[in-house]
């Protein structure tokens, strides 16, 4: 089991666009 | 740049340029403080003196975290280089509407509460309210300056608003014949101390404002402190049963419970709590906006004290929410997935460019916090704005505008935080409002917390 659990959340970088 | 803590059992890490969460275990949260300074070889031996112990931590165990690390970093999730920096200072080319106005119907007011940032409605001025011809006026502004946006937004404020009820209503109307006219759909707020609502408020206001802001600090006793009339008494056993009234009367519409906390109530969830259980679910408290020196100003020996109450609070609302009564804190209100942009949290709320507040005689003033400070007069509702200086002033005060601020992790949550706050502490609206910087600091870590309490069902 991964140590790390990634939050879903908006990528700041791709909301340049 | 990385923000890590722990809180509530949870260990979280935040990726302030990239806005990624990441909810990890103690190694992984070793290893990621330890890895943009050690070698590889030096996180393992690291590791393995301080959890070796443990059965799960073996070599492999941490190549394979810090591997996760690494795609992490690889995929722009952590370590995320600052490159917005150069945006922020495009900002005063940005060609900006006008999408709100803050119309002061009212400088008066009912109530002589002690701590009122506006000197008990008038802002240090005269008692004046807006006459109709300065609110059409007011509307026509908005509208020939929104550019293509269809919705504004108009908040009628004061003072106390319902004192000048008439030309708030007068306002609306005129402002609904425009709608079709320019293709604009307007969204109306009411913020009101409550002394004056009756049926024909509630009615009104539920047909025609998206939302009701109403002033109650909390338990009685904290209300009736600084909040009485001019006759010395206490309002809260005047308004507490029309706010329930009215908020149950909103129905899908929106309303909000808003409290100021002092020195003198820094436990202040009991007053929050106390308002959910008058039935609110819709919440806000707000520190107290005033000099040092004044008597229910917050000290420095008040901030582990709120600290701590704003974890108690966070706790007990994922508590409650678990038990079928859950209530809203507009602070820990984030959309992870559906947040504002990078454009959105480096300019800010919008003072003086997006949004601008109205005196009843017409001036335009960056925001409520300014009205009446002359060095920040923008113009007037028939002219626009002439005073340009000021205008870009605050184009440009935005997260990267402050030199304190630019190794923060939380630049990009705060936006270089509120211009009205730091000019009444600093002098300059480029200062930084210390105490308000770190009890903001306290509530995104909080509302993250919860985030990811939610996401793993806690």
């Amino acid at each position: 089991m991964s140590r790390i659990q990634t939050i879903e959340t908006r990528d700041l970088n791709k909301s340049v666009a | 740049m990385v923000h890590q803590y722990k809180l509530n059992g949870y260990n979280i890490v935040l990726d302030t340029c990239s806005g990624s969460v990441h909810a990890v275990d103690e190694v992984a949260y070793d290893i990621i403080a330890l890895f943009p300074d050690h070698s590889r070889e030096e996180i393992v031996s690291a590791m393995l003196d301080k959890y070796g112990h443990l059965p799960d931590v073996t070599r492999e165990e941490v190549e394979a975290c810090l591997d996760d690390v690494q795609a992490l970093k690889d995929a722009g999730k952590l370590y995320t280089p600052d490159t917005f920096e150069p945006m922020a200072f495009d900002f005063k080319a940005r060609n900006t509407v006008v999408k709100a106005l803050c119309l002061h119907v009212a400088h008066t007011c009912n109530l002589n509460c002690q701590y009122c940032f506006a000197s008990q409605g008038k802002y240090h001025g005269e008692r004046a309210l807006m006459p109709f011809e300065v609110g059409r006026q007011a509307i026509d502004f908005l509208i020939a300056h929104s550019g293509t946006r269809t919705n504004l937004e108009v908040d009628f404020f004061g003072g106390e608003p319902l004192m000048n009820w008439e030309v708030v209503k007068q306002i609306v109307a005129y402002a609904r014949s425009q709608e079709p006219v320019h293709h604009k759909n307007f969204r109306f707020t009411l913020t009101t101390n409550g002394v004056l609502v009756d049926d024909e408020v509630i009615e009104f206001a539920n047909r025609e404002m998206s939302n009701v802001v109403m002033s109650l600090d909390g338990r009685k006793e904290v209300h009736d402190r600084l909040r009485k009339d001019y006759a010395g008494r206490g309002s809260y056993d005047l308004i507490v049963p029309k706010f329930q009234k009215f908020a149950k009367a909103r129905g899908d519409k929106s309303y909000y419970i808003r409290g100021t906390f002092t020195h003198n109530n820094t436990d202040f969830t009991n007053d929050i709590f106390h308002m959910a259980d008058l039935g609110f679910t819709e919440l806000s408290m707000e520190p107290v906006v005033c000099a040092p020196g004044d008597p229910y100003a917050l000290t420095e020996e008040d901030m582990p004290v709120l600290f701590a109450q704003y974890e108690l609070l966070a706790k007990e609302m994922l508590r409650r929410e678990k038990e079928g009564r859950g209530f809203t804190f507009y602070h820990y209100m984030l959309d992870l997935t559906h947040g504002p942009c990078i454009y959105k949290r480096i300019s800010g709320c919008g003072s003086g460019t997006e949004y601008m507040a109205v005196t009843p005689w017409g001036e335009l003033f960056p925001c409520h916090q300014f009205v009446n400070e002359p060095e920040y007069s923008l113009g007037n509702v028939w002219d626009g704005v002439t005073n340009e200086k000021v205008r870009d002033e605050f184009k440009l005060c935005n997260a990267y505008a402050r030199p304190d601020c630019k190794d923060c992790w939380a630049k990009l949550y705060c936006s270089g935080g509120c211009p009205a706050n730091a000019f009444h502490a600093t002098g300059s609206i480029r200062g930084v409002h210390e105490q308000g910087c770190r009890l903001f600091k306290k509530r995104i870590e909080c509302a993250v917390m919860m985030k990811v309490a939610q996401a793993q069902g806690g």
